[in-house]
């Protein structure tokens, strides 16, 4: 874990409002974001985190409320602030009919970085996401993970303090993806960079990030790491664990054994899978067992004290996934929420 | 040229730190507006495009005036009543009837050159995604567009100048017969003109890639524009000034309609040029006024015109042009200012 300093945000958004006429695309939003933090930008599609980007860097102008990046205000002085920043856009494009190398060093020069300085910087940058032996192919031939990891190299040619990613991962198969995050987590571990990633793939998100903040419908409505997260979900229990046992006719004496274990708030039973089912008549069911503390040993030495068969326990941790749902879907979470 | 570009270099290096108040850099880097300027130039000289109209524009050139040559050559040019004192000059603007004279041709194909270059600068770099990438570097957002346009200006210019040098010569080598220098300052200032004229397209065309969204569009937007220009538009004027015609045949009362109706005429981008560059060309054109024919302008007085008084005559239609060509630049400029940058949007 990163230390964190309280003190000094690297990117400081205070009660941050862009209108599109009568639509509010982002609505009262404050942020702070310290330096080395890894932060997830989470929300669904068209909940606003790529507006609040383009204000970031002053690509567009807020209706109300004040950017800070790197202590200065990116409305009115974007040039500066884009000094410091590297923005991968979603979808990053390229010069297709150019080098992978000729397209960084573009970059580095509209950077003012002399020609022979931005050459070394760009071929150290292409070994450094493994691209080194396409640097000379045109970036046309690439494909979408070469290209994401081209647009990472391009972030950081200027040598940036924040480096600001929307949507990363997107479109990216699942190996790229780990790659991509663990390249970026390396990066902001050893160059001490300050990651804001936008994403609505939580899992992969989950992953690196030390903090996320949910944004739905232009507001922040948590911030926090995944522990605080869910400990804000009221009424969640923090374990949870599935057990398949047999014979079916024995769920409900296990039920009350179960219930006596210290910590147990609730057991329910699962329905069953229909594929397992039809599979063989082995007909097991499975039980869910909420707990306030970790109790799967517990669980499994009652199971088998009551003389039934274990098929399968599966301790089940609360996600950014569950979260994601218990804030998102459904009328009556939203309307707790808002 | 060179010294010019450094010239302008500084100029502009000042100006904009003037304008943001930041500090000089403590090295000198070329700025970003000139390595964008870099880019375009060498991605208009290598595309497909740029060559295929290149060639179409030189074969028309190369193959008016070989016909021109031929005639000057068969002598038919002395039965004519040509002054044989510009028989240079006529190299531009006769033809032996087979195929129009070099001058037609540019003015017919250099504003498809302009479009061509233009309609896709915006747009396409918006749809690759690389748009928002170069606007999240630190590079002032007109100068995005500045440098388009400068850069697609030194490729017409270059292209332009190299046409027109290597039609001087190819003339000088086979007719035989040099240019005076003041003759040679006419060609210069009329290559100065098309670079212009040239210039007006491709900032029209640069300021649809702005506002269209789809880069086919653009294109269509600006070739509609071109033929509504060179073909339609004098048929309109024609329909107007007959639906206007004054009812009276008092001297005063046509001479007025026949005023408002140049003016109207003179609209048209492709009216001023041709008019800019025939005066510059015929040091016989002695006015612009419809009142009196060529015919007469030749029989009045054999006195051409020297080049200070054709460019005197042909001034307001250059500063038309200029006028023109800055009002459409203003347009695209104003319109991207306002545009938000998304990726592929």
């Amino acid at each position: 874990m990163v230390s964190v300093q309280t003190d000094n945000p690297v990117i400081d958004l205070n009660n941050l409002v862009k209108q599109y006429g009568e639509y509010t695309a982002v609505n009262g939003l404050s942020l702070r974001i310290y330096p080395g933090e890894i932060f997830g930008l989470l929300g669904p599609n068209g909940a606003g985190k790529t507006t609040t980007i383009l204000m970031m860097l002053g690509l567009t102008e807020p209706t109300a409320g004040s950017v800070k990046v790197c202590g200065i205000d990116s409305t009115r002085h974007p040039l500066q602030v884009k000094r410091k920043v590297g923005y991968m856009p979603d979808d990053v494009g390229f010069y297709e009919d150019r080098t992978a190398l000729d397209n960084l060093v573009y970059t580095a020069r509209l950077n003012r970085i002399p020609l022979d300085e931005a050459q070394k910087r760009a071929r150290e940058l292409l070994q450094r996401v493994g691209l080194a032996e396409a640097a000379n192919k045109r970036v046309g031939t690439f494909s979408r993970g070469m290209r994401q990891r081209l647009g990472l190299a391009d972030v950081l040619i200027k040598k940036p303090e924040v480096i600001i990613l929307d949507e990363p991962t997107l479109g990216i198969d699942p190996e790229g993806v780990r790659e991509l995050l663990a390249l970026i987590r390396d990066l902001s571990r050893t160059e001490g960079l300050t990651v804001l990633l936008s994403s609505h793939h939580l899992h992969q998100v989950q992953q690196i990030c030390d903090r996320v903040g949910l944004f739905v419908r232009g507001k922040l409505i948590a911030v926090g790491d995944i522990d605080t997260l869910s400990r804000q979900l009221d009424g969640a229990p923090m374990h949870r664990v599935e057990i398949d046992v047999a014979p079916a006719s024995a769920a409900e004496s296990l039920k009350t054994a179960l219930r006596e274990l210290d910590g147990v708030s609730d057991i329910a039973l699962k329905d069953s899978d229909q594929l397992s089912v039809g599979a063989d008549n082995q007909a097991f069911v499975t039980l869910v067992v909420s707990s306030d503390n970790d109790l799967t040993p517990q669980i499994a030495e009652t199971v088998i004290r009551q003389g039934s068969q274990l098929f399968g326990l599966r301790p089940h941790r609360y996600g950014l996934d569950d979260i994601y749902h218990r804030y998102f879907e459904g009328g009556e979470a939203r309307g707790r929420v808002g | 040229m060179g010294v010019l570009a450094e010239k302008m270099r500084t100029i502009l290096g000042s100006l904009r730190r003037s304008a943001s108040g930041e500090a000089a850099q403590p090295q000198r880097t070329t700025s970003p507006f000139w390595i964008i300027v870099q880019k375009e130039f060498g991605d208009h000289i290598r595309s497909w495009r740029f060559i295929i109209l290149l060639s179409i524009v030189s074969l028309a050139c190369f193959g008016s005036i070989y016909t021109s040559v031929t005639a000057i050559r068969s002598g038919a040019i002395l039965n004519s009543d040509i002054n044989t004192e510009f028989l240079f000059l006529s190299m531009f603007t006769i033809s032996d009837g087979n195929l129009p004279s070099f001058l037609t041709f540019l003015s017919f194909l250099a504003p498809l050159i302009g479009i061509a270059l233009g309609f896709d600068a915006v747009n396409a770099e918006r749809n690759k995604g690389t748009l928002s990438r170069v606007m999240s570097q630190p590079v002032h957002r007109d100068n995005f567009l500045n440098a388009k346009f400068v850069a697609g200006l030194l490729v017409i210019a270059m292209v332009v100048f190299a046409l027109g040098f290597l039609v001087m010569g190819m003339g000088l080598y086979t007719i035989g017969y040099p240019p005076t220098p003041e003759q040679f300052g006419r060609v210069l200032l009329v290559l100065i003109i098309t670079v212009v004229y040239v210039g007006l397209w491709l900032n029209l065309s640069m300021l649809f890639s702005v506002r269209f969204k789809q880069a086919a569009t653009s294109a269509l937007a600006g070739i509609a524009v071109w033929i509504f220009f060179l073909v339609f538009y004098s048929m309109i004027v024609n329909l107007i000034s007959n639906a206007t015609l004054p009812a009276d045949s008092s001297a005063s009362a046509i001479i007025s309609h026949s005023n408002i109706m140049q003016l109207i005429s003179r609209i048209s981008p492709a009216q001023l040029f041709q008019e800019a560059a025939t005066t510059l060309l015929l040091p016989d054109v002695r006015t612009l006024n419809p009142f009196i024919t060529q015919e007469q302008a030749y029989l009045a007085l054999s006195a051409p015109l020297s080049f200070g008084q054709s460019t005197l005559l042909v001034w307001p239609q250059i500063v038309a042009l200029l006028a023109e060509t800055a009002i459409i630049f203003a347009l695209s400029y104003v319109t991207f200012m306002r545009q938000e940058i998304r990726s592929r949007s």
